[in-house]
Parts: C-alpha cells; sequence; structure tokens
C-alpha cells in the first residue's frame, strides 16, 4: 500500500501569494494513497528538509512529492533528503507549482485549483515509481585529444600535466594548427611562433602525451569512461623512427614547385617537406599526389641522398585502436573560400588575398621573410585596402554569424602594415568594430590614432583592375558619399567557418552541430566546453569562432572537466535507462534502427544445450541516455524507461 | 452560458526544450493562460499517440505535443522519430474521427518562454472555440460505467 508524503512549499510568497497552500494540502490529504500532506514556508531550507525527512520516518512513506520550485532546481536537492532518510531517491518527484503555475497565473483560484491538478498528477506518478540504483562504469584514465593547434595543445598539456595519459591526433604532418601560421598576435603584437613552437615541442616530448601526427581519426564507439577509437595513420613513406629530420631530402627534390599549403598559396615546397621549418615532429612527408616516383616510377632521388634508409614507397596506411575516458575535440576551423564574393576579384586578382595570407606576408618565417610585398610583382603597396566582414554578417554569403576576431587582425594588419611599410596608407572599410576583449578596445584606437588607419564606416561594392591598380569602389557612409580607392593590395577579412568535413566528423564520433557545422555544445550558458555526448569535450574554434586566449580558456576548462572524470575509480549515471522485456520481445530490430546511441544490442538466447532459441533486443546501460524513443517504437510493449514508465506516465495523465 | 468555457489541456513536453521553455516563461513572470496541465518526458520521442489517445479519453478537451526544434534534440534525433510519428498519427486521428485541431505540434527550445506563452495562449483560445470534447465521452457513457475525471 503506498503511503505518499506531499510536502507543498510555499516558497515565501512566490507559490504562497498564488496558491492557497494549506488548502491544497487539504485536498492532498483526501487523496487516497497520501499519508500525510503538509505545507511549509521554505521546504529547500535546513529545517524544511529536516521536517521532509522526519515525516519519512515517522510515516514509513514509500515515496514522496515535494511540490515546489521546478525539478530543475531541487529535484537534486530533495532526493538527496529522501536518500539521507532512507528512501531510494528516485521515489521522490517534484510537482512544478512555481515556474509553471504561481509565477504565470494571475487568478489565485485558477492557480491553486492548477497547482492541486498538478500535484495530484505526480502522486499518482509516484505510486508507481520504482526504487532504482545508480548505473555504476568503470573509467579508462586517458584522454584523446583531436586536434594540434593552439586548443588541443593546451588541453593536451593540462591533463598530461596532472598525470593522466593523453593521446594527441592531428592530421596534419605537424603540430601548431592555425597559430603556427600567424605572424603576431593581438592584443600585445607578440610573434606568435614565438610562444606557440615552445608550446608544440612541450607537448611533443611530455612523457604522457602520446603524439600521432598525420592521423586522423576514423571512428569512435562506446560511451562516456569507455570510448574505442579507431584512428589512421597515414602512410607518411618517411620512417620517422630513423628518420633524423637532417633535411637532406627536402633540399634535393627536384620538384620544388607545389604551392604550399602553410603558406595559404603565396610560397612553394617539394615533394618531400615539413609544412615549415620548426614543425614538430620535424620529419618530412611525401606528397604522393606530386611526388614525380608515384607518378612516374622514376626518380628516388631521396632515397639516394638519405643516408638513414628512411625512405619508404612501400608504406601503407595502418590502423591503430586506442581506448579512451575521455575526448576533447579541437578540431579548429578554416577561412571562408573567398571566390563566393566574386565581386571583390579574389582568385582574379592576384594581389586580392585574404586575413590568412597577409599573415604570412607578415611572418618572418613567410614566403617574403617578412615583408609585405605584392603576390603579383613583389612591389611594396603603397595604399592598401582592408575589407571587413567579407563573408561575416552576410546572409546571402551563407554566414549570419560574426567571426568575432577579424575587426582585431584587421587593426593589427593596419599596425604590422604601418610599422613595415612606412608612409604606406591603409583603409578599412567596416561595418560595426566590435573589440570587445581586455586590451582590445585600446589596441584598435592605437591603429586608428597612432598608426593612422583611416576607418571607413560602409561596404565595398566591386574591386576592379585599372591601370595597375586595384580599384576599390564603396561607400562611406558616415559621410554619406560613394568612395573610390586605387590600391596596390586589397585585404579581405574572411569569416571562419567550421573544417569543411565537419558535420561528417560530427557524426562519426557522435555530437552534435549547428547549421553551419560548428559543434553543439551541451548548453550554452552553463555547460559550454561539454558536448551534447557525455565524456565529449569541445575546445577551441570548432565550437564558434574564437581568439587564441577564449581558445587556451576552453581548452583548460576541457581539460579540468576531463580531470575531474578521471578523479574517480567508476562513475555513477542516473539509471534513466530503457530495460527490456525479453519474454515478449519479438525481435523486430525496430528499438536498434530508433536508437541514437547504438546502446541496443542483439543478443542470443540460447536452451541448456547452447542451441539458440530466440534473439532479442538487449539494452546496454552504459551507453543508453534515456531519451525513451526505442520504448515508443517498440510494437510489443517490450521496451520500458526506468523512471518515464508506461504506468507512470499513463497515471500520471490519469491524475490530471 | 453563464460562464466562458475552460478548457483542459494536456502537454506532452520534453524536459529539454519546452519544459525548460515554460520555467523561462515562469522566471520571466510572463503570464498567460492557465488551462494546460504539462506532462513532462525526456524527450519527444518517448511520445506515444497512446499518451495523447488516453489524455482525450481522460476528458483532456485539447492536447499539445512540443520539443526541440529540428535540429536541437539533446538526443540527437528523438524529435524527428516524433515528428515523423506524429504525421503517421495523425490519418488515424481523423480516421477516428477525433478533430486534429485539439492535437497541437510544436518546436518550442529553452530559450523561447515568450513562444511559450504565446503558444499556451493561442492554444487554449482555439480549444476554447472548439468547444469541450464530449463525443469521446458520450461514447464511454454509453459502453461503460460513467467515466470519473
Amino acid at each position: 500500500m503506498a503511503k505518499i508524503g506531499v510536502f507543498i512549499c510555499h516558497c515565501g510568497e512566490n507559490i504562497g501569494a498564488k496558491v492557497d497552500c494549506t488548502k491544497l494540502a487539504a485536498t492532498l490529504g483526501e487523496h487516497p494513497g497520501v499519508a500525510i500532506a503538509v505545507d511549509y514556508k521554505y521546504f529547500c531550507s535546513d529545517p524544511g528538509q529536516e521536517s521532509v525527512k522526519k515525516a519519512i520516518r515517522d510515516n514509513n512513506l514509500t515515496g514522496v512529492v515535494v511540490a515546489a520550485c521546478s525539478p530543475r532546481m531541487h529535484e537534486a536537492t530533495f532526493r538527496k533528503a529522501c536518500a539521507e532518510a532512507g528512501l531510494n531517491p528516485y521515489m521522490c518527484e517534484i510537482a512544478n507549482i512555481r515556474e509553471q503555475c504561481s509565477w504565470v497565473h494571475n487568478d489565485p483560484v485558477q492557480a491553486t485549483e492548477k497547482a492541486a491538478d498538478i500535484t495530484r498528477s505526480m502522486v499518482e506518478k509516484v505510486k508507481r515509481n520504482n526504487n532504482l540504483q545508480p548505473i555504476e562504469v568503470p573509467v579508462t584514465r586517458r584522454a584523446l585529444v583531436i586536434g594540434g593547434g593552439i586548443a588541443g595543445i593546451q588541453a593536451a598539456l593540462d591533463i598530461a600535466n596532472a598525470g593522466q595519459e593523453v593521446v594527441l591526433v592531428e592530421r596534419e604532418p605537424t603540430l601548431g594548427g592555425h597559430m603556427a601560421q600567424l605572424s603576431e598576435t593581438f592584443p600585445t603584437l607578440d610573434c606568435s611562433q614565438c610562444i606557440m613552437t615552445p608550446r608544440m615541442v612541450e607537448a611533443a616530448q611530455h612523457p604522457k602525451i602520446r603524439l600521432l601526427t598525420y592521423a586522423e581519426v576514423v571512428g569512435v564507439d562506446g560511451y562516456i569512461g569507455n570510448f574505442h577509437v579507431k584512428v589512421k595513420m597515414k602512410a607518411r613513406y618517411v620512417d620517422t623512427e630513423s628518420c633524423t629530420g637532417c633535411g637532406d631530402c627536402i633540399t634535393k627534390c627536384p620538384n620544388k614547385k607545389i604551392l604550399s599549403e602553410f603558406d595559404c598559396g603565396l610560397g612553394k615546397r617539394p615533394a618531400i617537406y615539413t609544412p615549415f621549418a620548426q614543425s614538430v615532429p620535424n620529419k618530412p612527408i611525401i606528397d604522393k599526389a606530386n611526388c614525380t616516383y608515384f607518378k612516374n616510377g622514376k626518380c628516388k632521388v631521396c632515397v639516394k641522398v638519405c643516408q638513414l634508409n628512411s625512405i619508404n614507397f612501400e608504406m601503407q596506411d595502418e590502423f591503430i585502436d586506442l581506448e579512451i575516458g575521455a575526448i576533447v575535440v579541437a578540431t579548429g576551423f578554416q577561412v571562408q573560400d573567398n571566390s563566393v564574393y566574386g565581386e571583390y576579384g579574389y582568385g582574379k586578382y592576384k594581389d586580392v588575398i585574404n586575413g590568412l595570407q597577409f599573415e604570412r606576408l607578415a611572418s618572418a618565417s613567410g614566403p617574403t621573410s617578412g615583408k609585405i610585398l605584392r603576390p603579383s610583382d613583389g612591389k611594396e603597396p603603397e595604399t592598401v585596402v582592408f575589407i571587413q566582414c567579407a563573408g561575416s554578417r552576410d546572409p546571402s554569403k551563407g554566414v549570419r554569424y560574426c567571426s568575432k576576431i577579424c575587426c582585431m587582425y584587421t587593426a593589427k594588419h593596419a599596425m604590422l602594415y604601418a610599422h613595415k611599410v612606412h608612409g604606406g596608407k591603409s583603409n578599412i572599410f567596416y561595418m560595426d568594430i566590435r573589440a570587445a576583449g581586455k586590451g582590445y578596445d585600446e589596441f584598435t584606437r592605437r591603429a586608428i590614432e597612432e598608426d593612422e588607419a583611416s576607418y571607413l564606416r560602409g561596404r565595398v561594392s566591386k574591386v576592379w583592375e585599372e591601370n595597375g591598380k586595384l580599384m576599390v569602389r564603396g561607400v562611406d557612409t558616415l559621410l554619406g558619399i560613394p568612395v573610390v580607392i586605387a590600391a596596390d593590395m586589397v585585404v579581405l577579412a574572411t569569416a571562419m567557418v567550421p573544417q569543411p568535413d565537419a558535420k561528417d566528423f560530427a557524426k562519426t564520433i557522435g555530437i552534435g552541430y549547428d547549421e553551419y557545422g560548428f559543434f553543439n555544445e551541451a548548453h550554452l550558458k552553463l555547460r559550454p566546453v561539454e558536448s551534447s555526448t557525455a565524456g565529449i569535450f569541445l575546445a577551441g574554434a570548432c565550437q564558434s569562432p574564437k581568439d587564441i586566449p577564449d581558445s587556451v580558456a576552453q581548452a583548460s576548462a576541457s581539460a579540468s572537466k576531463i580531470l575531474a572524470l578521471f578523479s574517480k575509480e567508476k562513475l555513477e549515471r542516473e539509471p534513466v535507462v530503457a530495460t527490456n522485456n525479453e519474454a515478449t520481445c519479438a525481435g523486430c530490430w525496430g528499438c536498434v534502427l530508433a536508437c541514437p546511441y547504438n546502446a541496443i544490442e542483439k543478443k542470443d538466447i540460447v536452451d541448456r544445450s547452447g542451441k539458440v532459441i530466440k534473439r532479442v533486443a538487449s539494452v546496454n546501460p552504459g551507453l543508453c541516455q534515456g531519451c525513451g524513443t526505442c520504448v515508443t517504437f517498440c510494437r510489443s510493449n517490450s521496451l520500458d524507461l526506468a523512471g518515464f514508465t508506461e504506468k507512470q506516465i499513463f497515471a500520471e495523465v490519469m491524475g490530471l | 452560458m453563464s460562464e466562458p468555457f475552460e478548457p483542459k489541456i494536456v502537454a506532452f513536453v520534453c524536459t529539454y526544450c519546452t519544459y525548460a521553455g515554460a520555467d523561462l516563461a515562469g522566471t520571466s513572470r510572463l503570464k498567460y493562460a492557465p488551462n494546460v496541465r504539462i506532462v513532462r518526458l525526456p524527450c519527444t520521442g518517448r511520445i506515444s499517440p497512446m499518451f495523447i489517445l488516453k489524455a482525450l479519453q481522460k476528458g483532456a478537451d485539447g492536447v499539445l505535443v512540443s520539443g526541440c526544434h529540428p535540429g536541437d534534440c539533446h538526443f540527437t534525433h528523438g524529435n524527428y522519430h516524433a515528428r515523423r510519428r506524429w504525421t503517421v498519427f495523425r490519418a488515424l486521428l481523423e480516421f477516428t474521427g477525433i478533430p486534429l485541431e485539439r492535437v497541437k505540434f510544436s518546436w518550442i527550445s529553452a530559450a523561447e518562454g515568450g513562444k511559450f506563452a504565446d503558444f499556451m495562449n493561442s492554444v487554449t483560445e482555439d480549444i476554447r472555440k472548439l468547444g469541450p470534447f464530449d463525443q469521446y465521452q458520450g461514447l464511454i457513457n454509453e459502453t461503460e460505467a460513467p467515466a470519473t475525471l
């Protein structure tokens, strides 16, 4: 026989002013199965909780309904109180009579009536609640960090420095990501490589970090604490064990006309190469698509010059399996393809470049050794036009969001240009200057006031070539006049977009993504570093456009989340999972198709002689996230969801 | 009629989006019609058509189902299952003679407290215009002992 305790909270005046709590208690007290119904000013307070515990003990209650604020506020509080009084915590339910009743209705009579309905319906549910036990899952204390840019490196170092094992996977031949390509960084004008490369080396040499470069994660199975990860090690055609990185093969390679990806197509590299001089690991790879031997079967110059016999044309892709407890996704971003702006002439005029290309021109390690020179003729540009929001905040080009970093890096570019080309004139077309950040607004002011960047508020409509100059036609909306500027170089502040394969990758590892392909956080405000999948965390620009400090902060936050996870031997999870009645399961596998988590497996039922007599669905409680989609799918009513069983829901509906 | 008819409406919502949206309407102190009773479920994917029929059978004048916007489901695609199920269920409702206007479907996110309040008002108004849902009730009364709410 059910003995339910109903505890009606006034929440000061929050509930009490609209809902007649005393009357509510009296009404509920009459309800079948209710042993005690009381009201009190604040049940969440210490004496309030004590009175709940006392009532549980004194009346031997079998279930508790607290009619109060949203379960999102205090469900955990009252479940804990129940547990302390010896009642299974899952025998406690919350009737939400504050957020969904007293706060939203004016008429006290109607509000009281609704509160009674809500509470009664929860009483009917609780009568059918079952004792549940939290699910315990073991934890593999090894983290996987996907992406070796600044975010990935930071996360890997933070986890490794706390003494936990890390596998750092990078798909390019070297660590570094986009940050290694930058010249200086705002707002301090620190040399990017000077702060980046030591971190790369630290990550590579760390005893707790296993570094896998030129490798890709191709499969993730399992669940929090117990992921099975498959990594493809792409063939480098160079044995990294024996190679010392002497670079003889690189200097002797006859095919040196390949556009360098690292220099954004502004420089050249050979077919056997390291992306840049400070690559980590500093071991070359062979670009199979451009290697003369792979194309014609002849050449092998690198084999001849290599004294350590490290070149191996027979090398194949390899796959390795990893057991992982938690994952940081730090796969970064790409710059938008500027050819969407045909009117700006990107791709048509050599001297129309994007921001990342300007970084390479300004970088001491870049193709011009840090001199700002026109890609077309190698001359110093006397006038440069920077176009901000070339892609960002432009729904017609498919990017509605602000890329966040462009206002800052454009100001930086104008400064670098002023420092390197004395007397050079920079003009910046902008929509708004968004310089929110520590020292950021001061930085843009410096560009304007000290380095004399001319900011024109307006858009550019067209760029065309005339007498060796790039003519930029725009509008200065503050003066209300059209402007035409004859420039020597045009730099587009291109939008940051997700990696082209971001959506496919999200599906591979099982996390959510938005309309663009940026990965979704579990909660935009309160859980910004967790993905929607337990045990997978996000860091850096793969989640949304971010600058370096934000990426580093998010990476460290992800690392600390993982360290908290690794601080326990076993994980406890809410027991809201599906269960199957194997006796009635017909093995139609509708649930297998419905399950978003691949949590349902096919299980053989064998007789004594080992003969398979039936195949049924079996739910893996470690994988099940408790959405209940399978339950509704089940044609034979064999599946049910703990905490939200068919019986409970029907009772709830009938109680209304 | 001396008093205007006050319909009783049952809402089946997911805990991650619409339930949180309803909470947000509360914390924002938005006022809306008190006719809707919420049943919280983990996901719209958990909502069985049987729940809707049961609510109508037990005297609800209208039912609404609401969850996360397409693409936003916490469980990645429970809401797509719910949508597909609803499409099929509509045909069944029509066949059984239950007016489709009595069952509403919507997407309300955790950030849309205002939308939640507006939706509650519009649904209540619509159902009020339709009047009490007593076809089903009449049938039950003929075949069984008088049903109690």
